[in-house]
């Protein structure tokens, strides 16, 4: 996200022609105002394919988990995005992009047109900018409700998603994409698209709910050894990762934030990285257990898309088709790691999120054709992602840990042992999932 | 009349219901089931974790026949069932009291 750099005046070099050019220019006949009227459109079309996302979050999750809990997942997920693009609205947009210090922003409340004036985001208008940028914090927030899956109160769920979409994650985004610290630094960190920005967020907030809430009832054997819960349906959790790749082509290649030649070049690392996480946390699997576990690859395949987000515009095909491969690995690794530890993650969205969002981002400042250390460039990209990458890791842990345990305090995290076994659909929700048919010849009920 | 209930391997259904269809019989019942015999569960891997399945999908046959098909019935389904191998599953036969067609009110052979 370049543009945005140059924006609040970091000093980033200049991009692309058509810069200068207010978002309505009137005389529509202009280079400038066909090439800013292209930037709005192909970054609208973007900001659905990243909406478009939530429904691959809500298939992977549905999925790799329970029937008797599929309607409460189905409505996390649309709530997560719903309460996030209005806290992201009325708050979170202005401390993420508002004027204001190197921490946070300060103005621009209610996406306060006289603040966000044309020309804020370079040739976008304040609704084109807004709906991406909102895409990207329901991004963030949906994360979370796979790895707490099965076992929370829905009116906890949907306190946190307010708080992280107007409060925790906006923080973040300003340190980087608004101008902030890590885009002050001697060398800013790269993170084009957000693996750390926007998916490590999802993600460490992911560990430290799945953490205060502790595993599902029956996921570890009296000796501790972690036992599979098989999610109910194969078929959704797939279709789900193919949406969500499909969604990746917006949410990396409409980070240029304009229709330029960088977008297909964007769209082809992406590609590659998500195909060779595929493909090598199939053959991790594979190796390790005797069978190439679909959900894995799945996995896999999430992972490679995550890890390359940061470096999309900045590394080689083949540095890309690295960063999956070794995300893919990666991703595998961490699966089993957390399960060992007690860490019940029923969709493996910490790994594939954080681990991989770490990763990724630690990754450019090896792998950047302009400043990596593979490439000449020293150590000092890598040390300005490390900053980066731990910054994130230690903010949001410690933020996101203090809210959910709030929130356990006060109104309760977690449902009753009763209420799990029987499954939350009904308890939480009123109706299951996947009801029976209700015979339109007998008597209503009461 | 007897009641001639077979639980057998899925992937065997189709031969069977063959089978017996040829013997002449005038209709029967198929249900998905599950169980377990002598061969026990079995586990399965799911993202690198093992879990016990106790109960092994079947097909259940159940034929209502009179009591001198049985052994015609029986042998058709042993012999096209068995694959050899522990888990082929079981025959058994009960005997009924009483059989009531619905639409007719016939009862007994003739309700067969």
């Amino acid at each position: 996200m370049k543009r945005r750099l140059i924006l609040v005046g970091t000093g980033a070099s200049v991009a692309t022609l058509g810069l200068a050019a207010p978002a309505f220019a009137q005389d529509g006949t202009s280079a400038e105002a066909v090439q800013a009227t292209l930037d709005n459109i192909w970054v609208l079309v973007a900001a659905v394919l990243v909406i478009f996302m939530q429904a691959g979050f809500a298939l992977v999750e549905a999925g790799l988990t329970r029937a008797k809990n599929v309607a409460n997942i189905m409505m996390k997920n649309l709530m997560d995005f719903s309460a996030g693009v209005l806290a992201f609205a009325v708050v979170g947009f202005a401390i993420a992009f508002g004027s204001g210090n190197s921490f946070f922003g300060t103005e621009g409340w209610l996406l306060d047109p006289n603040h966000f004036t044309d020309g804020y985001f370079g040739t976008l208008s304040l609704p084109t900018f807004f709906i991406f940028q909102a895409a990207f914090a329901a991004t963030a927030a949906t994360i979370v409700s796979g790895a707490m899956a099965e076992r929370t109160k829905f009116k906890s769920y949907f306190i946190y998603s307010f708080v992280l979409t107007a409060l925790i994650y906006p923080v973040v985004v300003h340190w980087l994409w608004g101008g902030g610290w890590l885009a002050e630094l001697a060398t800013p960190m790269i993170d084009f698209a957000g693996s750390t920005i926007v998916h490590s967020v999802g993600g460490w907030a992911a560990l430290m709910g799945a953490i205060i809430l502790g595993p599902r009832i029956g996921k570890y054997a009296k000796d501790g050894t972690p036992r599979a819960i098989p999610g109910h349906s194969i078929p959704f959790a797939i279709i789900g990762v193919f949406i969500l790749f499909i969604g990746w082509f917006g949410f990396n290649p409409g980070s240029e934030l304009a229709a330029d030649d960088a977008v297909g070049v964007i769209a082809l690392t992406t590609l590659l990285s998500g195909a060779a996480g595929a493909v090598f946390a199939t053959l991790t699997v594979w190796w390790k257990t005797g069978a190439p576990d679909v959900a894995m690859a799945g996995n896999g395949a999430l992972a490679g898309l995550v890890g390359i987000t940061a470096g999309t515009a900045n590394v080689s095909n083949w540095g890309a088709a690295l960063i999956g491969a070794l995300a893919g690995i990666i991703v595998v690794y961490s699966v089993f790691f957390l399960d060992r530890r007690r860490i019940d993650d029923p969709v493996g969205a910490i790994s594939v999120h954080g681990v991989a969002g770490a990763f990724g981002t630690l990754m450019v400042g090896l792998l950047a054709t302009d400043g990596g250390l593979f490439y000449g460039g020293g150590f000092d990209q890598l040390l300005s992602q490390l900053i980066g990458v731990v910054a994130v890791f230690v903010f949001v842990t410690i933020t996101a840990g203090l809210l959910f345990l709030a929130i356990k305090v006060t109104v309760g995290l977690r449902v009753p042992p009763e209420e799990e076994i029987e499954g939350l659909d009904v308890v939480e929700h009123g109706t299951p999932g996947y009801g029976p048919d209700v015979f339109a010849t007998a008597p209503a009920a009461g | 009349m007897q009641l001639v209930t077979a639980v057998i391997k899925p992937h065997k259904v189709d031969e069977v219901i063959e089978a017996v269809k040829a013997t002449g019989i005038q209709g029967m019942t198929v249900t998905e089931v599950k169980g377990f015999g002598r061969q026990g569960g079995h586990t399965e891997t799911y993202r690198g974790a093992e879990y016990t399945v106790d109960f092994t999908p079947k097909m259940k046959l159940e034929i209502v026949v009179d009591a001198s098909d049985v052994p015609r019935i029986t042998d058709v389904i042993q012999s096209t069932a068995g694959a050899g191998q522990i888990g082929d599953g079981k025959i058994w036969v009960t005997t009924l009291d009483t059989i009531i067609r619905i639409r007719t009110g016939e009862q007994g052979r003739d309700a067969i």
